[in-house]
């Protein structure tokens, strides 16, 4: 293993019960490089993020994350190793305001950022901080999702399907959060539907098909593989 | 004036203040049955028996060690939940991936386990347990005596769920709880050990149990039987209240107690069958409860 490899996932399994969904994925993403999984709806993305968190059920292979391995860790060991999870659903409370939910989160590293750089990053958390956190708009919920686990010191997050579903003007603004969190030199997976959202993003991209890596394509090789890319993914 | 609709003053505030007073232990042992709810899914039916348990222990504190009253009051609740934390790791820890069917079955074998325990110890008869001297006698309002032992159980019984209202939407460790109840997984994903506060919770409801029978010692026959008629009626109070809602679990406990009550001086006949009238009233009309969220 490389100093700069930051998750190393091999040969990793993943059952629902007697389901076996995954089907030995193998990548690694390198400290400070944004990757992203692409592939077909039930390809196995959002199962791969899950598994990452333990909360799959059975899994085997292997997961390396900043040199520990995580294989057999309770989802709250994973998360305290540093890693941030934005669900594909965002995990808003409802029992909790806005504000409430942004802090809920305990730290699991040092360097997180601060409610006002928070706030000054998403100013309309600040505005709407003692609503009920559901009460938030779609793209107010997503920025919420997003800046708790930028709260807790976490290196390494893992966004499922942040740009779904949300107004073009909300997805551009997360493009640049995106892009300012690479010049911040964290560690991102994204998992992405939205094609044209993740790929000026992600230094690699890895194609997800029926639970296995299919391809790994460069930023630099995505001029000469749109073809493949295009077939694939319908776009 | 010392008649309301006929009713001499003094006996109906007389029992008023003792329908506050089994309010209050509804209000408890609720509380804990609603806290145990949201986080474990489980309908413990075993809560009559940690009520029973409490109030058994305070006697054989009293009769074997001499340890008196407010020693028990004390000793006995962190004793009766580290019964229910040791019950959580080795047997309820099995079944949440199953149906809640399986929590109802288990947690009343326990209750029925735990009754014949102490049956088979000590007996059915029911054992006198004196009220502490510091707390004997009454105090003249002016217009009715209050013993002190019941304006103390409802004071101690209010400070708790107030104390407990206030854990859990107040504080960070509340923020938690509240977090989990809602989403177990996610919040577990999040950095927070929710196992270990689920163990937590189910003692603390435990103890909860335990400090109501400690409460009633004085106030009623310590025995091994002294669960069966609380129980049922706190069940009635927590559907009426609304399954999980905490407010609604305490509230409900208290007006169940007046009304109680209340029925004993206008209608004492039906005293024992009011608090099942409210609830297929309640039921009738918002099948969710009083206080609880429809689904």
């Amino acid at each position: 293993m490389t100093a700069t490899e930051y998750l190393r996932v091999s040969d990793l399994h993943a059952f629902y019960g007697e389901s076996h969904v995954l089907h030995g994925i193998d990548f690694t993403v390198r400290r400070g490089e944004c990757v992203a999984l692409l592939g077909r709806n039930g390809a196995g993305r959002t199962t791969t993020l899950r598994a990452l968190m333990g909360l799959t059920g059975r899994r085997t292979g292997s997961i390396m994350i900043n040199g520990r391995e995580a294989i057999a860790m309770a989802p709250h060991r994973i998360a305290q190793l540093g890693v941030g999870y934005c669900p594909e659903e965002r995990g808003i409370y409802a029992s909790l305001s806005a504000e409430e939910n942004l802090l809920l989160l305990p730290q699991v590293g040092s360097g997180g950022m601060s409610v006002a750089a928070l706030y000054e990053m998403f100013p309309n958390l600040a505005e709407r901080r003692h609503s009920q956190g559901t009460r938030l708009s779609g793209g107010e919920q997503q920025m919420l999702a997003l800046a708790r686990i930028l709260r807790t010191g976490a290196r390494l997050l893992l966004l499922d399907e942040i740009s779904e579903g949300l107004a073009p003007v909300i997805v551009a603004r997360l493009a640049e959060v995106i892009a300012e969190l690479k010049r911040r030199d964290y560690t991102i997976v994204l998992v992405e539907q939205n094609f044209r959202f993740a790929a000026p993003l992600a230094d690699r991209m890895f194609v997800v098909e029926h639970g296995q890596i299919a391809a790994e394509i460069a930023q630099h090789e995505l001029a000469a593989r749109m073809p493949y890319l295009q077939e694939l993914l319908g776009l | 004036m010392n008649e309301l609709f006929g009713i001499p003053l003094a006996a109906l505030l007389g029992q008023l203040v003792l329908g506050l007073v089994n309010g209050s232990f509804y209000a408890l042992l609720s509380l804990g049955l609603a806290i145990i709810f949201g986080m474990l899914h489980i309908i413990n039916f075993a809560h009559g028996a940690l009520y029973m348990m409490g109030a058994m222990l305070a006697w054989m504190a009293l009769h074997y060690f001499g340890l008196g009253y407010w020693q028990a009051l004390v000793l006995v609740p962190p004793l009766v939940g580290a019964f229910a934390v040791a019950v959580e790791r080795t047997l309820l820890r099995r079944i949440y991936r199953l149906d809640p069917l399986y929590g109802l079955l288990l947690t009343f074998g326990l209750a029925l386990v735990t009754g014949g325990a102490f049956r088979h110890a000590f007996g059915a008869g029911g054992q006198p347990y004196a009220i502490p001297p510091q707390l004997a006698g009454a105090i003249d309002l002016g217009f009715m005596f209050l013993p002190k032992y019941r304006a103390w159980v409802i004071a101690v019984s209010l400070a708790v769920c107030l104390a407990s209202w206030y854990v859990i939407e107040k504080t960070r460790l509340g923020a938690y709880l509240r977090a989990a109840t809602e989403n177990p997984k996610l919040t577990q994903a999040f950095g927070i050990n929710v196992p270990i506060m689920v163990m937590l919770t189910f003692g603390c409801g435990a103890a909860l149990a335990a400090l109501a029978g400690v409460l009633a010692a004085p106030t009623t026959q310590v025995s091994p039987l002294m669960s069966s008629n609380m129980i049922i009626t706190v069940f009635a109070v927590v559907v009426i209240g609304g399954m999980g809602s905490i407010l609604g679990a305490v509230l409900t406990g208290l007006g169940l107690g007046l009304i109680e009550g209340l029925t004993k001086v206008v209608y004492a006949e039906a005293s024992s069958t009011v608090v099942f009238v409210v609830m297929a009233i309640v039921l009738a009309l918002r099948p969710a409860g009083l206080f609880g969220k429809e689904k």
